[in-house]
């Protein structure tokens, strides 16, 4: 009880010793987990240069301002490019990972990717496709029903925004040309 | 090759991508035999991390067998089977050698807050993942390690992040023997973290979860006491009176970002993207732990700032210890406890699924659609 002076019961029961294999293991302080921890000794890690050679930069790649240049390897996934990357682009170059900016555009820079992207899949050979993309389809083979109700999930509460949230960008997008296709027909003259 | 590819938020889709060049002299490509979806997976589906670009391949957990190397790779052959931890680290940086193999200072050109990570978005050095064929394996001398020849493969794949992460969180409780240890989050981390307490000597292990199926799970599996958090009109309470209103003396959050708990919270951070999380575990974390104790924190969390309830960590004196788990540094050990039958880590695996159909498995680990805990993915499989 934490009112007096007393230790709380520290002593572990043998019935926890015998019923857990391996307990206590890891104990000892002097053969800690994961040794070597924080010991200077880079043969151990399989480097063999002081400074890794520099990796080819094919085209201008965004990079922190907070570093001193461009790092010796990088990732080369997904290019910036459209108005995405130009918002992307404006963080990086402009505010520091310290600024809520630098992060806050990048997340809008998402959003904006995700509509562009979308846009451009319409005029490919293969556009987005709502129904297998949202994986909705695993619904029909994995308890939907008994996965959700009756289990006291905490997520109910907020689960009915997450057809909102999926579906409806496509309605949006569905009337957008709905509406589109309705005005230019309609200025036909008659 | 085939790949899965994210289309914006709560959509992807398998296309198909060209196979990864070398693009420096110590990278190898490695030929992808079995990847994992993971929990911080979902941070990305679901649009929560920054610069996470439409296009990019996912997977920070995978295996393979080792398809090409560059001209200065010494230690990796073609066919060699490897296991990748999912950090991208150069072995030779100020971090790297001094063990912080998550923090490597020469991966990740867009952010200094956070090492390089496969398939974790551009603020995680813009890196495609392993959910594919094939994937760029950067300092192949460095990260990657052969598979044992004992090791049972769906072992393997849970060594490159799921079980060192968890393990990792229990060893930065500094957990001294007898203390009684909280875990929040029974997902597939907390489970690790909550059966590694054990190990590293806790007298009690008390795992904290919304999904009665995943608290059935840290019972079976990892020995605990579990409880269900929306039984509870205050779970802080519970865990107080629990623990004759000492508090617990170790609370790891193994939840991160998109808690559940609280309504507001989770709008905040997952719908709005307005917080880098919702910190509710984080906060239950501080809350219930005594007064000096210790909070472990490796569930992840986005760059943008959170609600953590600071105050309260630094009125009671608590030990904050966190990080993204520098794989590789746990693999000697993890390898003696999975040899000496103290771990299994596959026994969490409850779904496999080829890739081809990684979009209804996103779908069905995200929604928590029949009793899903780790879903892996088989590239090639039908």
């Amino acid at each position: 009880m934490p009112y007096t002076a007393g230790e709380p019961g520290r002593t572990v029961p043998e019935e926890v010793r015998a019923r857990i294999p391996g307990w206590g293991v890891d104990l000892d302080p002097k053969n800690p987990p994961a040794f070597p921890r924080e010991r200077f000794d880079p043969d151990a890690t399989g480097a063999h240069w002081d400074f890794p050679e520099r990796q080819e930069e094919k085209w201008p790649r965004e990079r922190s301002i907070e570093h001193k240049f461009l790092t010796p390897v990088f990732g080369t996934a997904t290019p910036l490019h459209g108005l995405s990357g130009a918002i992307r682009r404006l963080a990086y170059r402009r505010y520091s990972e310290g600024r809520a900016a630098h992060w806050l555009l990048l997340i809008a820079g998402d959003r904006v990717d995700a509509v562009e992207s979308h846009l451009r899949s319409l005029a490919s050979a293969r556009p987005d496709d709502p129904i297998t993309e949202s994986g909705v389809l695993s619904e029909r083979r994995h308890r939907p029903i008994r996965s959700r109700f009756g289990r006291g999930r905490a997520d109910v509460s907020h689960m009915w925004m997450d057809p909102v949230i999926i579906v409806g960008p496509w309605l949006l997008a569905g009337w957008l040309a709905f509406s589109l296709v309705k005005r230019v027909v309609g200025r036909r003259p008659a | 090759m085939r790949a899965m590819v994210y289309r914006g938020p709560y959509k992807v889709r398998v296309e198909e991508k060209d196979i990864p060049p070398i693009e420096h002299p110590n990278d190898a490509v490695v030929k992808v035999t079995m990847a994992a979806i993971c929990g911080s997976d979902l941070h990305l589906y679901h649009g929560m991390m920054p610069d996470t670009r439409v296009g990019m391949t996912f997977g920070h957990e995978f295996i393979g067998v080792v398809e090409q190397v560059g001209s200065s790779v010494e230690h990796l052959k073609p066919g060699d089977r490897v296991m990748v931890p999912f950090n991208i680290f150069c072995g030779s940086c100020y971090f790297c050698v001094r063990g912080l193999y998550s923090n490597c200072h020469n991966v990740n050109a867009n952010a200094t807050a956070i090492g390089g990570i496969y398939g974790y978005s551009h603020t995680c050095g813009g890196y495609d993942g392993g959910q594919a064929e094939y994937v760029r394996v950067p300092f192949a001398d460095v990260g990657p390690s052969i598979i044992p020849d004992w090791m049972d493969d769906e072992d393997a794949l849970l060594l490159t992040d799921a079980l060192p992460t968890g393990y990792f969180g229990a060893q930065l409780g500094d957990i001294d023997e007898g203390d009684t240890v909280v875990v929040f989050g029974a997902g597939p981390v907390g489970l690790f973290a909550a059966k590694s307490s054990w190990l590293m000597g806790a007298g009690r292990v008390i795992v904290i979860d919304h999904l009665d199926y995943r608290l059935e799970k840290a019972r079976s599996f990892a020995q605990a006491e579990a409880f269900n958090f929306t039984e509870f009109d205050d779970i802080v309470v519970h865990l107080k009176k629990a623990t004759d209103y000492l508090g617990a003396d170790v609370a790891i959050d193994a939840v991160g970002a998109e808690a559940d708990g609280n309504f507001t919270q989770h709008v905040t951070s997952a719908k709005l993207k307005l917080q880098g999380g919702s910190p509710v575990a984080l906060n239950w974390a501080i809350d219930s732990v005594r007064k000096g104790g210790t909070v472990s924190v490796m569930g992840a969390y986005g760059p943008l700032f959170s609600a953590v309830k600071f105050g309260d960590a630094m009125n009671k004196g608590l030990t904050l210890r966190m990080n993204q788990c520098p794989v590789k540094r746990q693999w000697p050990r993890l390898f003696e406890h999975i040899q000496n039958g103290y771990l299994k880590p596959n026994d969490i695996v409850t779904h496999r699924l080829p890739l081809e159909h990684i979009g209804e498995g996103y779908h069905m680990f995200s929604a928590k659609l029949d009793d899903c805990i780790k879903p892996i993915v088989v590239p090639g499989a039908v």
